[in-house]
C-alpha cells in the first residue's frame, strides 16, 4: 500500500531529499546550541565571562541560529512543496484512473465515497506525509544521538533510562492500542452524524411537513451523545498521553538529582556536576523524541484507513477497456442483439435485461416503449459501451462492440441521456462537447434541427448566453432541446433518445421527428418514450417489460397483438388526441 | 460544496467577540468543571515551571560539597540536599496531578460542549422557516457541523489551553524578571515585540492561504462532484481527456494554495525559536556589558530592599534560562495562530445559524379529537377519527370547529422577493372533499400556492381560511398534521422502508402502514425487495427507482390520513401505467377529503373537480376539464400539444 502511494511522490523526490536532509541539520545544530550556551552559563558562573569572550560565543551563537533558521526555513519550504505536490499528484492520479473507470468499477465505490477518497483522505495523507518527511527521520536520530551522548556523559546515571524507556513505550503502545479502535468507532459514527444531518436539511420540506421537529430533534440529540460518550473516551485514552510522558521526565530528573548527588557527594564514583547536568539536558531530549516517535506512530495509524481507501482507488483496474488496436471504422448504423443477457452486478441474483434479440437496420427509427424499471434504458446503454453484456453480444455494423476502438464506437453512437445534464459554461460550450471543431454554422444547423434555435435566439447573449451548473436557468424542455443539439453535432450514425422528449411539447417533438427524417436518414435513430405518439410512427416499435421484449412490430400491428401497448395507447388517448 | 467559512471568504474583520461568546458558552455549560480545569491549567504551568528556577540552587549546593566528596560530607549535605529533592519531587508529582486532571476534564468539556451546541445549533435549525433552506446552499449548512464544529473542537481542545499555559508563564516569568531587573528584562522585551511582529506577519500570511486552501478544496470538490454526475455524458461523449485537462488546472491552484499555507507555517517555529536563540545571545551580551561596566540594577527587589548595587552574575544566569523559557512558550503561542484564527471564522457561522430568526409561530388554535355526543363536538384523548379545531376566543369561551377541509384563498398576493411579485389576486375555493388541480408553465406560481396554505411562506396580502379560520390563528404543527404533501423531489431517510412509511404517523402500527403502501400500489414492489418492508434505505433510497421513491412517499402521506392533501408533482415519475393504479387507490384513499394536485402531465388532473391554469401568478382559467376544453383557451391549446409546459 505504501509503496503504491509512494508511486505517486514523482518529481517531489529532490524536495522529500531536502527536507530529509536541512531538517537532519537543523537538528544537528539544535543539539551545539545547548552545548555552546551551557558553556557560556560556567563562564558566567566562574566569573571568567569577559565582554570578549560573550561576544565570540555570542557571535558563534548567532551563526548558529542564522543556520538553523535557514535550515529550518529551507525544509519548512521543501516539505510543504513535497507535501502538497505529493498530494497533488495523488488527486492526480486517483481522477485520471477514475476517468476510465467503467460504471460498474464507479458503483463498486459509489461516486459520493470517490469524492471523499479523492479530497478529504488526500489530506489526511498529505499533513502525514508532511510529518513523516519531517520528523520521521530526525526523531530516531536524535533519539539516537541523545542516548549516546547521555551514556558517553552521564556514564552510570543513565541507567535510570533502563527503567524509564520501556516504562513510556509500554504506555504508548498501549495507549495507541486502545485509542485507535475507539477512533475509528467514533470517525465512523461521525459519518453517520454528518449524514443525517444532511439528510434533515435536504428533507426539510417533508419533516416541517409532518411536524416532525421535535422527533428529528431527538433522533440528533441521541446520536449526537452517542459520539460525545464514544469520543470523550477516546480522548480521556490519548490525554493519558502527557501526564506518562511527565511522569518519565520527571522521575529521571529526580532520579538523576538524588543519585547523582550521593554518588558526587558520596564520592562514590568518579561523576561530576557536569555530567549530571549533561544527563538531565539528554534525558529531556531522549524523551521528547521518543514523544515525537509516538506521535508519527499515531498520525500513521490514523491516516493508514485513508491510505488504504485511496491506493484500492489506484488499484482499481477498469474492467471495460478499449482493445489494443480496435477497429476504428463504423461501417454503418445497423444494430444486432445476439442472445444479450446482462446483470449490473456479479453478484446480482436477476439479469437486469434477458433473452435479448433484436435486429436494427441501418436508417431505421426504433421506438421504444415500457413502464418504469422495464429496463428499456439499461438496453440502449449496451450499444455505446457504456456497460457489457453479461451474455451474448451486441454488434454494431456487423461488429462486436469489443472489437471497436472506444472512442470511435463512442463517437459513432450518440446518446441523449434520461438525465440531461448541461454543464457550466455558454450554450457554445455545451454544444462543442459534440463536435470541439464545430463551426457557428453546424451549431445553429444542429439547433434548428432540435428546435434549439428558435428558443437561443431569444436570449440577449444568444449563443453564448451563459449556463448555470447543471443548467439550472434553462426550462427543462429547452435543456433537453439543447442537448439533443449537442449529440447531433457528432453527426452519429446511431442517435439514442433516451426519454429526451419528455418536457417538450407534443408539435415540438413532432416537428424534431420529422427533421430527423428528412435531414439524417441514414442514422438509426432509436427512441425511447413514455407518450405512444412520440414512436407511433416508428418503423418499429419494440415494448418491454421486465427486462423482456414482450412484442415487437409496428403501430398497428402491436394495437392488435400487444396488450400493454393497448392498454398504454387507450390510457393516453381515451378522449382523443391528446397530450401526455 | 464550499467548505470555506464565510467570514473570512469576503475578507471581512473577525470578530473577536465571537471568541469571547464561546467562552462565555463554555462557563455556562460546565460552571464548575471549566473554571476548575482553567485552575488546574495555571497551577500546573506554574508548578511545572518552578523547579527550573531552582534547580540551579540545587546543583551549586552538590557543587559546593562537591569539591569535597566523602562520607562524611554527604551525611551533613544530606540535610540539605533531601529536603530539595523533596521538594522537586512533590512540586513534579503536584504537576503531573494537576495535569492529568485537566487533561482529562478537557477531553470531557470538549466533546459535552461540542456536543450540547451541535444539539443546540440542530434543534434551532428545526425551527428556522423554509425561507432560510432555500436561500442557503445545503452544502454551507451542512459544514457547520462538519468543518465549523471541527474548528471548535481544535480551540478548546489545544488552542485555548496552550494559550492559558502559555500566557500564566509568560506573565510569572515577566513578573521574576521585573524583580530581578529592569534593565534585562527591556532587552528581553525587545525579543518579544521582534517575535510578535513576525508571527503576526507570517501567522497573517499563513492564516490568508489556509483560507485559500480551504476554497480551492471547495473548488476541487465541487468539480469532481460535477464530473461525477455527469460521468455517464463524459462518458457518451469521450470526453475524458477535456475533464482531465481541467481538473489538472483545479488540481494546480489548490497545490499552489496548500504549499503557501503550509510553506508559511512551517517557517514560522524555526523563526520565532532562532529569535529566541539571538535573543539568548543579545541578553548574554547585554548583561556582559552591564557586568563590565558596572551598571547598578534597578528591579522590585533592588526597590524594595533599598539596595543598589552593580549587576551580578545571580541575576545575569537565571535571566539567560528564562529567556529560553519564553521563547519556548511564545514559539508554543505562535503555533496556535491557524487554529485560532479558523475557530473564529467557524464560531460566527455557527453563530450566525444560531441567531438566524426562527419561524414565528403565534397561533393559538390547535388540532383536537373530537367525538361526537348529541350531535356537538366534545374533546377527546383517543384517536376517533374526528378532528376538531380548538378554538379559544378573547371572552374565555371555546369552541370546538369539525376538520373538514375547506380551504379558501381570498386575494392573496405574495412575492419571495420584495418587487417581483408571484401571486397576483389569486382566490381560490376548494370544498371539502373536491380535487382542486393547478396547471401552468414553471414559475408561474403553482408550487406557491401550496406554499402558503402549509406557511411554509406567509402571504403579504389577502386571506386564506381553514375551515373557516384564518390560518395565522392555527398553531403551525396543527396546520401542517392535517395537510398531507408529497413533493417531486422525495425526500426519504435512511431506516427500513416500514420506518420511511411510518414517518407519516409515528404510532402507526405494521399492519396500518401496509394498507397505506397497499393503497398507494407500493406494496407490488415492496414485497419484491430483498428484505420486503424490513429493507433498508439509506443515501435518500439510492437504490430504489425514482419512480419507487414517489411511491413510497406517497403511502407516508397516505398512512398519516390527513383531511387535506398536496400532491405537487407526485406522480411525475411514475409511468402512466402505473399511474393509474396509484391513482385509483389515492382516489380511494381522498373520498371525502380535498385534494391539491399540481402536475405536469394533463392525465393526472383530468379528472379534477376544478382546474386553474396559472400564468404569471394570476389565474386566467378556472373550471372542469370539460368547460375548460370547450372555453378554447390556454388549457385546450394545452391539450391539444400546441403549447410546451415547463
Amino acid at each position: 500500500m505504501i509503496k503504491r502511494l509512494a508511486k505517486s511522490v514523482r518529481e517531489y523526490k529532490p524536495a522529500v531529499f531536502f527536507t530529509m536532509l536541512f531538517i537532519f541539520l537543523e537538528a544537528v545544530i539544535e543539539c551545539i546550541i545547548p552545548y555552546v550556551t551551557a558553556g557560556l552559563i560556567d563562564k558566567f558562573n566562574a566569573g571568567t565571562a569577559t565582554l570578549s569572550i560573550i561576544l565570540k560565543t555570542g557571535g558563534i551563537l548567532v551563526g548558529l541560529a542564522l543556520s538553523s533558521l535557514a535550515c529550518g526555513g529551507i525544509a519548512g519550504y521543501t516539505s510543504a512543496k513535497a507535501s502538497a505536490g505529493f498530494s497533488r499528484n495523488l488527486r492526480h492520479d486517483m481522477f485520471y484512473n477514475i476517468s476510465d473507470f467503467s460504471f460498474s468499477n464507479i458503483d463498486k465505490f459509489s461516486s459520493s465515497s470517490l469524492v471523499t477518497r479523492m479530497t478529504t483522505d488526500v489530506s489526511n495523507v498529505q499533513m502525514s506525509f508532511m510529518m513523516i518527511i519531517r520528523i520521521a527521520l530526525r526523531a530516531p536520530l536524535m533519539l539516537i544521538f541523545s542516548i549516546i551522548m547521555a551514556f558517553f556523559m552521564g556514564g552510570k546515571l543513565a541507567i535510570s533510562f533502563a527503567v524509564v524507556i520501556p516504562v513510556l513505550a509500554f504506555g504508548l503502545i498501549m495507549i495507541a492500542k486502545k485509542a485507535m479502535p475507539a477512533f475509528r468507532r467514533v470517525f465512523k459514527k461521525y459519518d453517520k452524524l454528518n449524514e443525517s444531518v444532511e439528510e434533515n436539511v435536504r428533507a426539510m420540506r417533508v419533516v416541517k411537513g409532518f411536524s416532525r421537529e421535535t422527533y428529528e430533534t431527538e433522533k440528533f440529540t441521541k446520536a449526537s451523545e452517542d459520539i460525545m460518550g464514544d469520543f470523550t473516551k477516546a480522548e480521556r485514552i490519548v490525554a493519558l498521553n502527557s501526564p506518562l510522558m511527565q511522569i518519565c521526565l520527571y522521575f529521571n530528573m529526580v532520579f538523576v538529582l538524588a543519585v547523582g548527588s550521593y554518588l558526587i557527594i558520596g564520592g562514590k564514583s568518579s561523576i561530576n556536576v557536569g555530567e549530571m547536568s549533561a544527563m538531565l539536558t539528554y534525558g529531556f531530549q531522549v524523551l521528547i523524541q521518543l514523544m515525537m516517535i509516538s506521535m508519527i506512530y499515531v498520525m500513521i495509524t490514523m491516516s493508514a484507513e485513508s491510505a488504504k481507501r485511496i491506493s484500492e482507488v489506484l488499484d482499481e483496474k477498469s474492467n471495460l477497456i478499449s482493445p489494443e488496436n480496435g477497429i476504428k471504422e463504423i461501417k454503418d448504423g445497423s444494430i444486432e442483439f445476439d442472445n444479450v443477457n446482462f446483470k449490473y452486478s456479479k453478484h446480482g441474483k436477476k439479469f437486469a435485461i434477458s433473452d435479448i434479440n433484436l435486429k436494427i437496420e441501418s436508417g431505421m427509427t426504433v421506438g421504444v416503449i415500457g413502464g418504469t424499471g422495464s429496463s428499456k434504458s439499461t438496453l440502449v446503454q449496451l450499444i455505446p459501451r457504456l456497460y457489457d453484456t453479461t451474455e451474448g453480444s451486441v454488434k454494431v455494423g456487423g461488429v462486436d462492440v469489443r472489437e471497436y476502438d472506444l472512442d470511435s464506437l463512442r463517437g459513432a453512437v450518440a446518446m441523449v441521456l434520461q438525465k440531461n445534464l448541461l454543464f457550466a459554461g455558454t450554450i457554445n460550450d455545451n454544444l462543442r462537447w459534440g463536435n470541439e471543431n464545430a463551426t457557428e454554422e453546424e451549431i445553429k444547423e444542429a439547433c434548428k434541427l432540435a428546435c434549439a434555435d428558435e428558443f437561443v435566439e431569444t436570449f440577449p447573449d444568444k449563443y453564448e448566453t451563459f449556463v448555470e451548473q447543471g443548467g439550472t436557468n434553462v426550462s427543462g424542455g429547452q435543456k433537453q432541446r439543447l442537448c439533443i443539439a449537442r449529440a447531433l453535432l457528432k453527426k452519429p450514425k446511431i442517435l439514442i433518445l433516451d426519454d429526451s422528449t419528455s418536457a417538450v411539447d407534443t408539435k415540438t417533438d413532432a416537428v424534431i421527428r420529422a427533421g430527423f427524417a428528412n435531414y439524417i436518414p441514414e442514422t438509426t435513430k432509436i427512441i425511447i418514450a413514455q407518450r405512444i405518439s412520440s414512436v407511433q410512427d416508428a418503423d418499429m416499435i419494440i415494448v418491454m417489460e421486465n427486462g423482456k421484449i414482450m412484442n415487437v412490430g409496428k403501430h398497428d400491428e402491436l394495437l392488435k397483438t400487444s396488450e400493454i401497448y393497448r392498454e398504454v395507447y387507450e390510457q393516453q388517448t381515451n378522449g382523443g388526441d391528446r397530450n401526455e | 460544496m464550499s467548505k470555506l467559512p464565510r467570514g473570512m471568504s469576503t475578507g471581512k474583520k473577525i470578530n473577536p467577540k465571537s471568541l469571547a461568546r464561546v467562552i462565555k458558552m463554555l462557563f455556562k455549560a460546565y460552571p464548575v468543571l471549566v473554571p476548575v480545569t482553567c485552575a488546574c491549567i495555571i497551577i500546573s504551568s506554574v508548578v511545572s515551571a518552578i523547579p527550573s528556577l531552582f534547580l540551579e540552587k540545587v546543583i551549586s549546593v552538590i557543587e559546593k560539597f562537591g569539591k569535597n566528596p566523602g562520607v562524611d560530607t554527604w551525611n551533613t549535605a544530606k540535610e540539605q540536599i533531601i529536603p530539595l529533592i523533596i521538594l522537586l519531587a512533590s512540586l513534579y508529582v503536584m504537576s503531573i496531578i494537576f495535569m492529568t486532571l485537566y487533561s482529562q476534564f478537557l477531553a470531557v468539556i470538549t466533546q459535552g460542549f461540542l456536543s450540547k451546541l451541535r444539539t443546540k445549533m440542530f434543534a434551532k435549525m428545526q425551527t428556522l422557516p423554509i425561507k432560510y433552506f432555500d436561500q442557503n446552499k445545503h452544502g454551507d449548512i451542512m459544514s457547520r457541523y462538519t468543518n465549523d464544529i471541527d474548528t471548535l473542537r481544535q480551540l478548546i481542545s489545544q488552542a485555548i489551553p496552550s494559550m492559558l499555559q502559555a500566557g500564566t508563564i509568560v506573565i510569572s516569568v515577566m513578573c521574576i524578571m521585573l524583580t530581578l531587573s529592569f534593565w534585562m528584562t527591556i532587552v528581553v522585551l525587545c525579543g518579544v515585540v521582534a517575535m510578535v511582529l513576525v508571527s503576526k506577519k507570517i501567522g497573517g500570511g499563513s492564516a490568508k492561504y489556509f483560507i485559500r486552501q480551504q476554497k480551492s478544496v471547495g473548488k476541487t470538490e465541487g468539480y469532481i462532484q460535477e464530473m461525477m454526475n455527469g460521468q455517464k455524458v463524459v462518458k457518451v461523449f469521450s470526453h475524458e481527456p477535456q475533464t482531465k485537462a481541467e481538473f489538472d488546472k483545479v488540481n494546480d491552484e489548490l497545490y499552489n494554495d496548500g504549499f503557501k499555507a503550509h510553506a508559511y507555517a512551517n517557517c514560522l517555529g524555526p523563526i520565532i525559536m532562532n529569535i529566541g536563540n539571538i535573543l539568548y545571545v543579545l541578553c548574554a551580551v547585554a548583561g556582559g556589558v552591564l557586568f563590565v561596566t558596572e551598571t547598578t540594577n534597578i528591579g522590585f527587589r533592588a526597590i524594595f530592599t533599598a539596595t543598589f548595587v552593580p549587576i551580578t552574575v545571580s541575576v545575569i544566569v537565571p535571566f539567560l534560562s528564562m529567556t529560553k523559557q519564553f521563547t519556548g512558550n511564545l514559539n508554543q503561542l505562535s503555533q496556535q495562530i491557524n487554529a485560532i484564527a479558523m475557530a473564529l471564522a467557524g464560531a460566527e457561522r455557527i453563530f450566525e445559524l444560531m441567531d438566524s430568526e426562527p419561524e414565528d409561530d403565534n397561533g393559538y388554535v390547535t388540532l383536537v379529537n373530537a367525538r361526537e355526543e348529541n350531535g356537538e363536538l366534545v374533546e377527546t384523548s383517543e384517536r376517533t377519527g374526528i378532528w376538531a379545531w380548538k378554538h379559544p376566543h378573547n371572552d374565555g369561551t371555546l369552541t370546538l370547529t369539525r376538520l373538514t377541509g375547506d380551504v379558501v384563498m381570498t386575494e392573496v398576493d405574495f412575492s419571495y422577493v420584495e418587487g417581483k411579485q408571484v401571486l397576483n389576486g389569486v382566490s381560490v375555493y376548494a370544498k371539502p372533499g373536491q380535487k382542486v388541480a393547478f396547471v401552468g408553465a414553471t414559475g408561474a406560481g403553482k408550487t406557491t400556492i401550496t406554499n402558503l396554505i402549509n406557511r411554509f411562506y406567509d402571504i403579504e396580502d389577502g386571506k386564506i381560511r381553514y375551515d373557516g379560520i384564518n390560518i395565522n390563528k392555527i398553531k403551525k404543527s396543527d396546520l401542517r398534521r392535517s395537510l398531507g404533501i408529497v413533493l417531486q423531489e422525495t425526500n426519504l431517510f435512511t431506516g427500513s422502508v416500514m420506518d420511511n412509511i411510518r414517518y407519516g404517523r409515528l404510532d402507526a402500527t405494521d399492519e396500518e402502514c401496509i394498507s397505506a403502501a397497499k393503497l398507494a400500489g407500493a406494496d407490488d414492489f415492496i414485497t419484491r425487495l430483498p428484505d420486503g418492508y424490513d429493507t433498508m434505505l439509506s443515501n435518500n433510497g439510492a437504490n430504489l427507482s425514482q419512480g419507487q421513491r414517489q411511491l413510497i412517499s406517497i403511502a407516508r402521506a397516505a398512512v398519516a390520513d390527513p383531511p387535506v392533501m398536496i400532491l405537487d408533482e407526485a406522480t411525475s415519475s411514475i409511468d402512466t401505467r402505473t399511474e393509474a393504479i396509484v391513482q385509483r387507490g389515492m382516489d380511494k384513499l381522498m373520498e371525502g377529503r380535498t385534494v391539491f394536485v399540481i402536475a405536469h402531465r394533463l392525465s393526472t388532473v383530468m379528472n379534477s373537480d376544478v382546474i386553474m391554469v396559472l400564468d404569471k401568478g394570476r389565474i386566467i382559467e378556472r373550471g372542469s376539464h370539460k368547460e375548460l376544453i370547450a372555453e378554447k383557451g390556454t388549457y385546450y391549446q394545452l391539450y391539444t400539444g400546441a403549447f410546451e409546459l415547463e
